[in-house]
């Protein structure tokens, strides 16, 4: 009895305050929008009897879908989304895959302090982390300035406001996702594994591309999808370091929501941004899984 | 070891630098005295000044410390109730459907998180405010709590809470006198990671708030998106501050705690 009192409360308050908000925006996904409070018809009255749970039912469908189907905003907005993830992800796997590897193999004695300086990152405010770069990349910024200084270039580049920005952006904050991964799989490498390769005659970048990169493969993985799956659906970072012509679909739902203020579509978009994001997650639970079985 | 050689330490130089210098730069141009964040003035501490006299932000930094502290503490009772639930409750009805449900918000957009619970509040009629925001922030922060607390709990020895059990312990009293000890470093690091969480939120904080109930992130967040400003660097330096001090203190203090198990759980070993 006392045990069924423990198990409810965290599941009733997961399932009222987590699973019930899906059921309702996909219930209001299949709405139209109207001029009205909350702004979207049809809503269910209770009160008034079976014949008005039928009409409400009836009247419910997938208009908004057909919609954003046929809009091309939406459809370029969900691929420059997967594009700028994609790009995303391979930069912070290029600037990642380094500082793990030398953490790997630094001093052991290192590896503790080393490991804080790559976490101390993340519990520092994401949107100052992001806020940083905006005095970096402006015209008159430090990178600028510097690559003036050095005389690499003339003018002034435009990194800010521009998708370059964001990859940066993106590649900045989620470091530590892509480090931390790479680095456990590598850390557990057997160092006699590479002598052996380089007594058989490879070179010192034959060894690593034929045994050290596919025993960290797993890492790179779990790295990827932590970077990806987040910021497939960014809204924070393409605000502020994005163009007006930075689509990112995280932004384009707020503003749907905020600025249009047509809750259906809004609801419409979040519906097929999570029916994308299932891929990537399976992938990802998979991955850990076989991890996870390999280890035992 | 071996293998530690100058392209080690170039990558792993380059790749802090990438890391911290972006912070170094925000935190010495706080003390900039122009307004133009990017040409250097001499040193001055008057945005601090000029931070600390603006009531609109220290309102924020109020509500925001309140809706933290509730929501991470909401979340930390929640969430080492869903992980002991998950590691020690055996089969239920529904356990599959439990556990996607404390995974799924982990990887959740903000973006749909948020409007989805706004959503369910204007659809239950709920006035937004702080406690509209506190109760997001519970539900998404026990899940972070419940992960952290649950890889404590698989870890543990199960027969110790037997133990505790055979001697006349009710399970309450076991789980006060022997789970929650040897848990209690996973609770409070759960509930640091949920502060900070909470701290940090903006999109769903936007979503969920209502008039009265403005966090700090989406104070500065407003003001962000207009441009880069002396005020915000330093408040940026100050929020740096406070974490730095508190990660490497928590950090002395558990390693600190660690040996000293090590020690206690020597002696015991010797003892028997």
């Amino acid at each position: 009895m006392r045990r069924a009192l423990l198990i409810s409360i965290p599941y009733l308050w997961l399932l009222v305050l987590f699973l019930i908000p899906f059921v309702i925006v996909f219930k209001i996904s299949l709405s139209d929008a109207a001029i009205a409070r909350p702004p979207y018809l049809p809503t269910l009255e209770l009160s008034e009897g079976w014949a008005s749970i039928k009409e409400f039912f009836a009247e419910l469908d997938f208009e908004n879908y057909t919609f954003l189907g046929e809009d091309p905003l939406y459809r370029l907005a969900y691929l420059s989304s997967l594009k700028i993830a994609v790009v995303s992800t391979v930069l912070t796997l290029l600037v990642g895959y380094p500082i793990a590897y030398g953490m790997a193999r630094a001093a052991p004695e290192w590896r503790p302090t080393l490991l804080m300086l790559i976490i101390l990152p993340f519990w520092t405010s994401f949107l100052i982390r992001v806020y940083a770069w905006k005095g970096i990349l402006s015209t008159e910024g430090l990178l600028n300035q510097l690559l003036m200084g050095i005389g690499l270039v003339d003018a002034p580049l435009t990194i800010l406001n521009t998708n370059t920005a964001v990859y940066i952006g993106i590649a900045y904050t989620y470091l530590p996702f892509m480090v931390l991964p790479i680095y456990s799989a590598l850390e557990k490498m057997d160092d006699s594994l590479l002598e052996a390769a380089e007594d058989l005659g490879c070179s010192r970048l034959q060894a690593f591309w034929m045994v050290t990169m596919p025993l960290s493969r797993a890492g790179i993985f779990a790295g990827s999808f932590l970077v990806f799956i987040p910021a497939l659906g960014e809204f924070v970072i393409p605000s502020l370091l994005g163009g007006s012509d930075t689509l990112m679909i995280g932004k384009v739902l707020y503003e749907e929501f905020f600025s249009n203020r047509d809750w259906p579509v809004a609801s419409a978009v979040a519906v097929i941004l999570l029916l994308i994001l299932i891929v990537p997650i399976v992938l990802f639970q998979l991955n850990q899984q076989k991890q996870q079985e390999a280890g035992k | 070891m071996r293998r530690f050689s100058w392209f080690n330490a170039t990558s792993l130089t380059l790749g802090f630098a990438f890391l911290y210098l972006p912070m170094i730069i925000l935190v010495v141009y706080s003390f900039n005295s122009s307004r133009l964040v990017t040409v250097w003035a001499g040193f001055s501490t008057k945005w601090y000044g000029e931070l600390l006299q603006n009531e609109d932000f220290l309102q924020a930094a109020w509500v925001t410390l309140k809706v933290a502290f509730f929501a991470s503490t909401l979340a930390t009772v929640l969430g080492t109730l869903a992980a002991y639930v998950l590691v020690r409750g055996g089969r239920f009805a529904g356990r599959t459907l439990f556990s996607g449900m404390i995974y799924a918000p982990l990887v959740m957009p903000e973006v749909i998180t948020g409007l989805s619970l706004l959503l369910l509040f204007i659809g239950i009629g709920l006035d937004r405010g702080i406690l509209t925001v506190i109760l997001a922030h519970t539900t998404f922060a026990m899940c972070y709590v419940s992960v952290v607390v649950s890889s404590r709990l698989v870890s543990f020895d199960h027969s110790l809470e037997e133990a505790a059990l055979d001697l006349g312990c009710s399970p309450f009293e076991a789980f006060r006198l022997v789970t929650l000890p040897i848990i209690a470093p996973a609770v409070i690091s759960g509930w640091l990671l949920a502060f900070t969480l909470s701290l940090d939120d903006l999109v769903i904080a936007s979503f969920t708030t209502g008039p009265g109930a403005t966090t700090l992130p989406i104070k500065v967040f407003s003001a962000v998106r207009l441009g880069v400003s002396p005020e915000i660097n330093a408040l940026s330096t100050i929020l740096i501050a406070i974490v730095t001090v508190g990660v490497i203190t928590t950090s002395l203090i558990s390693k600190r705690a660690a040996v000293r198990q090590a020690k206690e759980e020597r002696a015991a070993e010797r003892s028997t």
